[in-house]
């Protein structure tokens, strides 16, 4: 099965050869290296940037007007801040010109913690990306869902954020992509390690790659359950399907909600789970004030307060300025499973 | 140097008295509570008309893209765009066709000739203005990437970002690189914050060809424009172009929008010049004013019959195409 990594790199190579992808640059993007996390190694578009991530997105918004199509590269979302007001300016400059420009370009960028990165390399960005009106933000939880995801997004006629769960970028999933090989990918499509074989080395594409799309804005079901809604994108998702079954043994039966698209939402999905559950636990990384949560939680007692047996519950980051090398740190940072299964009693302990 | 024509040198004239008028028409309205704000580029007419005119003015990688800043108005409109339309903006007219009357005055922006929108934040264009001539690197043709911005911007990381992205090696980019120098950034003046003698001396630490004009001068402007842009066109490199300009009515309305008598005005130089090379009368002049500030007037007069925009349409083209709330 395809890693997220192989699933991001098999995209981007189908985008080039049928969804005019012209440009996959940025830090470290091209060769040597192709990319820190190997997700844009044997692209024919990849090319090497300046270390620069205000010029990196720059660039992108100018070859969108110039009409090309382009993925641009953010080495760690760790290093986006210094370039949100470029990510605004994507954002608005369809809405400033009253529908005059558009931006066909999208941004990839590792998010979250899981691989001990300390203050600089743990970072989530969702709950920043979802204050910029304009965008389309998308965050895979498995390797089918990248590839269709990015499919999408490379399709779309807007500015698109493609955030990738860092912990997870060389794992495997479930399920085969459309027109990835039963088995053998890695001999196929990943760079030898090897000095002497990576010199000529050439990746070998599936040929039977499709154009399978993940629609933006759709969340999916991974754990059906009646007792309660979890909500949960990335890192976390795996952990709430976990912890799902864990407590199933208890009788406890959990209803997961990938939710894969952070705008648009899937607020239908999610409401009728809420509806089914009469309760709902959201979980993300994030720091937890000003969280993409709290904003489902607040249109969750909007809409559905007399319909809740218990009150809605946010799992997120601990707000504290970063995230602590040592393991003890980190894992009291950040949701863990056992953190997802305590959340999902307590709220089941709370209803009414 | 390549001299001026005189019918060309009449032209720049006329399209810079209409500018001007333009501009002083602006502030006006703003005075007279036709608009909440102005900023615009009265005093760089001699740099900014002859840029206009030799743009090459189209949609798409064969033409010109432009990423310009707030002063901009002569460029545009000796590249020919209505007079009215940037009333519109001032107004904040619903037919607005820069932005809907969602943005202030000479924020233009105009797809069908690659002029991108202009920004409030200075300096990004310098950053944005890297895709299309990368874009146009790649395509070849004479089309290019022209850019511009004031001179206390360039304090700001984007334009050395600018610099090096145009100059990496085999792979230059095909930009007009330009600094109007006003010697102001709002209330400062340049010289307590720029140590460097040029900021075009910038250029040479990457390779960059680099050219200090007296923005003022027509002819001096007209003659540097066309060589660096064939230099840009041909060699499909960049060029760091900085023209010394003036500012004649202050940063903003929020300074009063006052004309300021200790700025060289270019107008009445080349008027001078014209008169002197008995191409045009004092008579004359005053009479292409008075018909210019009439027009002007008019169009004033005609915008205020015009609707504000829709409330409801505050959602409208977040995305592209859509209409109403998204959400």
């Amino acid at each position: 099965m395809a890693t997220i990594a192989q699933a991001i790199r098999m995209a981007l190579h189908y985008g080039e050869e049928n969804l005019q992808l012209a440009h996959v640059f940025g830090e470290d993007v091209g060769l040597p290296l192709g990319g820190v996390f190997t997700a844009t190694q044997g692209l024919k578009t990849a090319w090497n940037s300046p270390l620069d991530e205000r010029g990196i997105i720059g660039a992108a918004i100018g070859l969108a007007m110039a009409g090309k199509r382009c993925v641009a590269e953010i080495q760690f979302c760790d290093y986006i801040f210094n370039a949100i007001d470029l990510l605004k300016l994507a954002g608005n400059t369809c809405w400033s010109t009253n529908g005059d420009w558009n931006l066909p370009m999208t941004v990839m960028t590792p998010v979250g913690s899981g691989i001990r990165g300390s203050l600089y390399h743990s970072h989530s960005f969702d709950a920043m990306m979802t204050h910029i009106p304009g965008w389309k933000i998308v965050i895979p939880s498995n390797p089918k869902d990248t590839y269709g995801l990015l499919i999408s997004c490379l399709k779309e006629l807007n500015p698109t954020m493609f955030l990738m769960p860092k912990a997870m970028m060389y794992l495997g999933g479930d399920e085969l992509i459309p027109g990835e090989p039963a088995s053998g990918l890695k001999a196929l499509i990943d760079k030898p390690v090897d000095k002497a074989a990576a010199e000529n080395w050439q990746p070998q594409w599936p040929p039977e790659l499709t154009d399978y799309s993940v629609e933006i804005g759709k969340g999916k079901i991974v754990r059906e359950g009646t007792d309660i809604t979890v909500v949960s994108y990335g890192r976390t998702l795996p952990l709430c399907a976990k912890a799902a079954d864990q407590l199933s043994q208890e009788g406890i039966k959990a209803e997961v909600i990938d939710l894969r698209s952070l705008w648009p939402y899937d607020w239908e999905l999610i409401s009728k789970s809420i509806l089914k559950t009469q309760c709902v636990l959201y979980v993300n990384e994030d720091t937890e004030v000003t969280n993409f949560g709290e904003h489902l939680i607040r249109r969750t007692v909007d809409e559905f307060f007399y319909n809740l047996s218990a009150p809605p519950k946010l799992l997120a980051g601990a707000f504290i300025p970063g995230v602590g090398l040592a393991h003890s740190l980190e894992m009291a940072s950040v949701p863990q499973l056992n953190n997802i299964v305590e959340a999902i009693r307590s709220v089941i302990a709370s209803k009414v | 140097m390549t001299t001026v024509d005189s019918a060309t040198l009449l032209k720049i004239h006329d399209l810079m008295v209409k500018n001007r008028l333009l501009e002083e028409r602006l502030i006006t309205m703003f005075k007279q509570n036709q608009g909440f704000f102005w900023i615009g580029g009265p005093g760089e007419e001699a740099f900014n008309i002859p840029l206009g005119l030799q743009v090459k003015k189209g949609h798409g990688l064969d033409y010109d893209y432009l990423h310009l800043h707030y002063r901009s108005s002569g460029i545009l409109m000796a590249m020919g765009m209505d007079p009215m339309d940037a009333i519109r903006q001032m107004k904040n007219s619903a037919l607005d066709p820069h932005s809907g009357g969602r943005n202030f005055a000479g924020h233009f922006s105009m797809r069908k000739w690659n002029v991108a929108p202009i920004t409030s934040p200075i300096e990004v264009q310098y950053l944005v203005a890297i895709g299309t001539a990368i874009a146009q690197r790649d395509h070849g043709g004479t089309g290019i990437t022209i850019v511009n911005g004031g001179d206390a911007g360039t304090a700001e990381g984007d334009f050395a970002s600018c610099l090096v992205w145009a100059s990496r090696p085999k792979q230059e980019l095909p930009m007009l690189i330009i600094v109007t120098n006003n010697e102001w950034g709002i209330s400062t003046s340049a010289k307590t914050q720029h140590g460097e003698k040029h900021i075009a001396d910038r250029g040479n630490a990457f390779g960059i060809k680099t050219q200090v004009i007296n923005g003022n001068d027509v002819n001096e402007s007209f003659a540097a424009i066309q060589e660096a842009m064939h230099y840009v066109r041909t060699q499909r490199k960049p060029f760091l172009l900085e023209a010394k300009v003036s500012r004649l009515y202050g940063h903003s309305s929020a300074s009063g929008g006052m004309f300021n008598p200790n700025e060289e005005d270019p107008l009445p130089l080349l008027q001078k010049k014209l008169i002197a090379a008995n191409l045009l009368s004092a008579e004359a002049i005053e009479t292409l004013r008075a018909k210019y500030e009439e027009e002007l007037r008019l169009l004033a007069d005609q915008v205020k019959t015009e609707p504000q925009p829709d409330p409801h349409s505050i959602y409208d083209f977040t995305y592209w195409q859509q209409q109403g709330k998204y959400w």
